[in-house]
């Protein structure tokens, strides 16, 4: 999977991946570059593929076709510099929140310094079973940080949490963020979360990616701003537009190389 | 603890350490007055009197420790053999596949017949000497627990696994953080499923041919007509059976300290 004439600066690189699950087409001829440090956000109705996606560049399941590279730009073990983070927290039950942290690490300090971040140093102690949903997924976070990942990927990390919960732990991923620097996939079914968050919004169709914009708002964004309404809109009515999948569609710039963002600085 | 100053809660400790032995004192109370009344005759039922004073003597002449001791050996060798050799063909059928293939089904099999059954061919092979019994306990306890271990390593939450392969865990370190803790919760109800069968497989594998132990002695008795005798054999049983369980309850407050369904006992 190495192709040798690929040299990128581009984090996630992927070039005509598909996947199929048996006769399934999941993925159809996925084209995706993204550059270090950018937060991209990918939406799409469930079932859409945008999942399968995420766990595609975290070596979860292997593309059908096509060539998919990560780059990093310290060399070392490739897979501690991907992270991911799950909808469900899972935190090893029997586990201490901070020996959850620690594994497969054994950087105490670094363990420290990640639940302080979190706000949950405090609870190291605890079984995660004691812990509410929001801060189970805190530790997650921790946990996936505490190993200084170049590209986290968050999987609905928030889907189960309730709405202040949400606005709180978007707040904490947006900031750690921007102290840190690592590249982020976001795979969400709340626009306003994409919105709120992300530099780029892909909107995932039937497997391919149906649209990709560039979200060029200050940060931090009020909700109630008429950009980021407009923006939400526009993203939202995209997607509900893709109601009926079984109307053939036009073809779509998504099978084309699409480059279509600016970065941010 | 400041709530126990409440007269209320006090009552409610008092009724939850309490309450559960009430039923049987008062049976025994009604026993004893029975026996003294004349209303059993001690051939039938002796009073519980007669049965502490029988346990007493035996006590002090040191035989009851020796049978009690003997009867604990053979239970725990054959209680180690068999939950060994559960716990290893467990871990093989629910680590590999390839195992459970192989195994699984013959094992079932096997299962399936009672091991009491084999008392017959285990005296032919063995004759009834200590190799019989422990033989017969190991083979009582190693099918609740190789169930219950493959079992719940087949059940351990693929998420958790997923979660852990990404995180860079694998082989063993896969095995000793996620797969066993994982499974632990099931081992433990094989483990005591598994007591429980060994005092069964060795109450009747005692009470075959022995020299010694606690079946040893209920035998014995019988042919004297010491009806206390056996009666304290079978309160013996009894209590090491409890003995049993408190072990492994005391094993699961330990090793499931995590799991919420054992954590409420400890906030009491």
């Amino acid at each position: 999977m190495n192709a040798p004439f690929v040299v990128s600066d581009y984090q996630i690189h992927l070039n005509r991946v598909s996947k199929q699950f048996g006769e399934r087409q999941v993925l159809d001829n996925i084209n995706l570059r993204v550059p270090q440090g950018q937060f991209v956000a990918i939406v799409g109705r469930s079932g859409c593929g945008k999942s399968t996606l995420l766990r595609l560049v975290a070596g979860l399941e292997e593309a059908s076709d096509g060539y998919l590279g990560l780059h990093f730009r310290e060399s070392g073990d490739e897979r501690s510099q991907v992270r991911m983070m799950f909808q469900d927290s899972r935190l090893l039950p029997w586990k201490s929140v901070l020996d959850n942290v620690l594994l497969g690490t054994r950087g105490f300090n670094l363990a420290r310094h990640a639940l302080e971040e979190v706000g949950l140093w405090d609870r190291r102690d605890e079984w995660p079973s004691r812990l509410s949903g929001g801060q189970k997924q805190r530790v997650a976070l921790a946990r996936a940080l505490v190993h200084r990942p170049q590209l986290l990927l968050l999987d609905e990390p928030l889907g189960a949490l309730d709405a202040l919960t949400r606005l709180e732990m978007q707040q904490l991923i947006e900031r750690l963020w921007q102290e840190h620097r690592f590249t982020v996939l976001l795979v969400t079914h709340d626009v306003s979360e994409a919105v709120a968050l992300a530099d780029r919004i892909l909107v995932v169709e039937d497997g391919r990616i149906g649209l990709d914009l560039a979200v060029n708002l200050p940060r931090p964004r009020l909700r109630t701003s008429t950009a980021v309404a407009e923006l939400e809109d526009l993203v939202l009515r995209r997607i509900m537009e893709d109601r009926h999948p079984y109307i053939p569609e036009p073809p779509q710039e998504a099978t084309t190389p699409l480059p279509i963002y600016r970065i941010a600085v | 603890m400041k709530e126990t100053t409440r007269p209320n809660q006090t009552w409610k400790q008092l009724s939850a350490h309490g309450l559960p032995w009430l039923v049987p004192l008062l049976l025994l109370a009604v026993w004893q007055l029975a026996s003294s009344l004349g209303w059993l005759s001690a051939r039938i039922l002796p009073a519980p009197i007669a049965v502490v004073a029988a346990g007493w003597d035996l006590l002090l002449s040191g035989e009851l420790f020796r049978h009690l001791w003997a009867s604990f050996e053979r239970a725990a060798i054959g209680f180690v053999i068999g939950a060994g050799l559960g716990l290893i063909l467990g871990f093989i059928t629910g680590l590999s596949r390839l195992g459970a293939q192989l195994l699984d089904s013959t094992l079932q099999m096997i299962r399936n017949v009672p091991h009491l059954a084999l008392i017959p061919l285990v005296i032919l092979w063995f004759g009834i000497d200590e190799t019989a019994k422990i033989f017969l306990v190991a083979l009582g306890t190693v099918f609740p627990i190789y169930l219950n271990t493959y079992h719940g390593i087949r059940n351990v939450d693929a998420g958790l696994i997923e979660m852990a392969r990404s995180y860079g865990l694998k082989g063993f370190a896969l095995f000793w953080h996620v797969l066993l803790p994982g499974a632990l919760p099931s081992i433990l109800v094989g483990v005591r499923f598994a007591l429980g069968f060994m005092w069964l497989t060795l109450i009747v594998a005692e009470t075959i041919a022995a020299n010694q132990g606690i079946g040893y002695l209920a035998m014995d008795a019988r042919e004297f007509l010491q009806t206390d005798v056996v009666l304290l054999t079978i309160l013996l049983y009894a209590l090491l059976g409890k003995a049993a369980d408190i072990a492994a309850r005391t094993l699961e407050r330990l090793w499931l300290q995590w799991h919420p369904a054992y954590q409420k006992e400890t906030n009491l």
